[in-house]
């Protein structure tokens, strides 16, 4: 659906994106992920025809952009950055306008009110009146930036940060309207800083790092059980003792534990008089595996391995240089010392 | 998309309220002048106001007059410098490239809608201020300052008694009829046809604005900075054309032809300057044209 080979773009002597080579398959609900800065928005501009490569080439649905824009972009909903509407006209005037500023001619023209209508509804503000778009809520504008995206039933969605503006409930509509849009065939890129919610919603992910694609895989494979049974004990002292050898890592009451199956390692560490809070296979998070590849580009020496498969609660600061890995670090001892002593 | 940007136009209010206040300067002059009877002296003050209060139905060429200074480029520029930059702060450009609209189309959409918002704020002083001429100042105030009166379309009898210095410089030949700036007669349809070559010229010197302000609209993201940015280079002109130093320039510059229509009400019509004057709008037009046009095209959209 989405091809790039060896894309790159300079904005000067800046380096946005350099040589990434993305694959969005049909169908697939893509997440792009990188920290703010990464070149994620330079990225998806490109694929839309916004901003022009440097170098590099942009194949989308087997057309090359931005050559066939013209053919490509009427088949793509695009919702970049936030929405944007004019301020002075109601909801369904703007989506109005814009259907009416493209392509399409009278066909469109005729199913014009319908499709609005519909999109109005599928974004969940079909009640809505004729108030002008600037005394609409930062939430209610999200929601007509992505009936703007549906009107025409676009073949490919093309998201960046879509679930900016959104609250909890608004994020999980928006969850399930993509879900559903994708099993009727509509392929979904997005692009997100959100771990959680791309972690939910989508199947694949690329992880952009300083402009460079470190990671591009399905999330199932990437979150295949790593082989490592976790377990959760309050007695994680005896439990260590007792699994010498086979204890892959210890943080306070979590284990990490080599064993080839969960059943008995619970039935051996119940049977030695331990008690068991929670036990199971061990995934790597997406959080895990993005801060594991990410700011790996200026210090990939100090202690990248040691951030490789680390426990699952990592807090949100994230440790992109040495000194941030360090202050993450080192509370977390303190608190295993304090687990020890208790 | 020209029929959008027609749209987005007239259903914005700044549309509107621009086009009511240039048109409430000439009425608000036109009130002065009736209360008063104290129009400029001929040869002084703007052109035109010294002969309207013999005859209103000049009056919409004096509106003109007031207008083109200031208030009509302000407006132009505000509008067309807006044009693109305002939809890129606004993030309604990228959402209508990508819709798709193609970035030339968009550009030819723009300056459409800006000829027609020029046409309209011209039309809509034209017309108004013909109103305001007839009504306040009455038409052909001959009867008023002892001519004879004629056509029996003389104005409020007596308004015009104490304006004996200020009688029109050549005879009324007609009662009713407009005298020209030579002091020839000019029937109706001749006033029509001149007011038409007055609109005609005026739209083009605006076009001129226009397309200076539409390609400063294509390097910036504020639709704020490309409007000053025009009325900075028609300041700067305005000084170069009142400064002798720069007479090797001069006929370049953008202002230098701009009151050229009022030779429209001469007789004959002196056509030299009218004719550079569209010369150098259209110069104008062309080269800022094709620079925005080339700009935009190959622009990055970051905003």
């Amino acid at each position: 659906m989405i091809v790039t080979r060896a894309l790159t773009k300079r904005y000067g002597p800046v380096t946005a994106v350099r040589s990434v080579d993305l694959d969005v398959r049909e169908g697939d609900r893509y997440g792009l992920l990188g920290p703010n800065g990464s070149g994620k928005t330079t990225l998806v501009r490109m694929l839309l025809a916004l901003v022009y490569a440097t170098s590099g080439e942009i194949e989308v649905m087997g057309r090359r952009m931005p050559r066939h824009a013209r053919e490509v972009l009427p088949q793509i909903g695009a919702l970049i950055e936030e929405p944007a509407a004019y301020p002075h006209l109601s909801g369904r005037a703007n989506l109005a306008l814009l259907d009416a500023a493209g392509p399409g001619g009278l066909a469109a023209r005729r199913t014009r009110r319908r499709r609005v209508g519909e999109a109005l509804e599928q974004v969940g503000l079909a009640g809505v009146d004729r108030r002008p778009v600037k005394a609409y809520s930062l939430g209610m504008r999200q929601r007509l930036g992505l009936a703007a995206v549906l009107i025409r039933r676009p073949r490919l969605l093309v998201l960046d940060e879509p679930g900016n503006g959104l609250d909890p409930r608004g994020i999980r509509d928006l969850r399930e309207l993509l879900t559903s849009l994708n099993e009727t065939g509509v392929t979904v890129f997005l692009s997100s800083h959100l771990l959680a919610e791309v972690e939910q919603l989508c199947t694949r992910v690329g992880v952009l790092d300083a402009g460079r694609l470190v990671l591009q895989d399905d999330l199932a494979v990437l979150r295949a059980p790593t082989g490592l049974i976790g377990v959760d004990t309050p007695d994680g002292d005896q439990a260590a003792a007792l699994l010498d050898g086979q204890v892959e890592r210890r943080d306070g009451p979590h284990l990490l534990v080599r064993y080839k199956d969960a059943a008995a390692l619970n039935a051996r560490l119940v049977g030695a008089g331990l008690r068991v809070s929670a036990i199971g296979a061990h995934q790597r998070t997406l959080e895990d595996i993005v801060l594991s590849v990410t700011g790996a580009g200026s210090d990939h020496i100090a202690g990248s391995s040691e951030l490789e498969g680390r426990g699952a609660d990592w807090t949100e600061e994230r440790g992109t240089s040495d000194e941030g890995r360090r202050r993450l670090k080192a509370p977390r001892k303190r608190a295993g010392n304090r687990d020890v002593s208790s | 998309m020209i029929g959008v940007e027609l749209v987005k136009l007239l259903r914005r209010p700044r549309t509107w309220i621009s086009v009511v206040l240039t048109c409430a300067l000439p009425f608000l002059v036109a009130i002065f002048i009736m209360i008063t009877h104290l129009a400029p002296p001929p040869g002084q003050g703007s052109a035109f106001l010294s002969a309207v209060l013999q005859n209103g139905e000049l009056y919409p060429a004096a509106a003109l007059a007031l207008v083109l200074p200031v208030f009509l480029p302000v407006a132009v520029a505000v509008v067309a410098g807006d044009s693109i930059a305002g939809e890129a702060s606004t993030g309604t450009l990228r959402y209508l490239l990508v819709r798709p609209v193609g970035r030339t189309r968009l550009l030819v959409a723009k300056l459409v809608s800006v000829i027609v918002y020029v046409l309209l704020v011209v039309l809509a002083v034209t017309v108004t201020a013909y109103a305001t001429g007839v009504f306040l100042l009455g038409p052909s105030r001959a009867a008023a300052v002892g001519q004879p009166p004629g056509g029996g379309a003389a104005g409020p009898g007596g308004a015009g008694t104490g304006l004996a210095g200020q009688a029109p410089t050549a005879g009324q030949a007609a009662g009713g009829a407009v005298t020209s700036l030579s002091g020839t007669p000019l029937g109706l349809w001749q006033l029509t046809e001149r007011i038409a070559g007055a609109i005609a010229f005026i739209t083009v010197s605006m076009l001129g604005v226009a397309a200076i302000a539409l390609f400063l609209s294509t390097i910036t993201d504020s639709a704020l900075g490309s409007a000053l940015g025009a009325l900075a280079a028609l300041v700067a002109s305005e000084v170069l054309v009142t400064l002798n130093a720069a007479t090797v320039v001069q006929p370049y510059l953008p202002t230098r032809y701009w009151l050229a229509w009022i030779d429209f009400f001469r007789q004959p019509v002196f056509w030299r300057d009218i004719q550079r004057g569209f010369g150098i709008q259209a110069v104008y037009v062309v080269v800022f044209l094709a620079a925005a046009w080339a700009n935009f095209s190959t622009k990055d959209i970051t905003a």
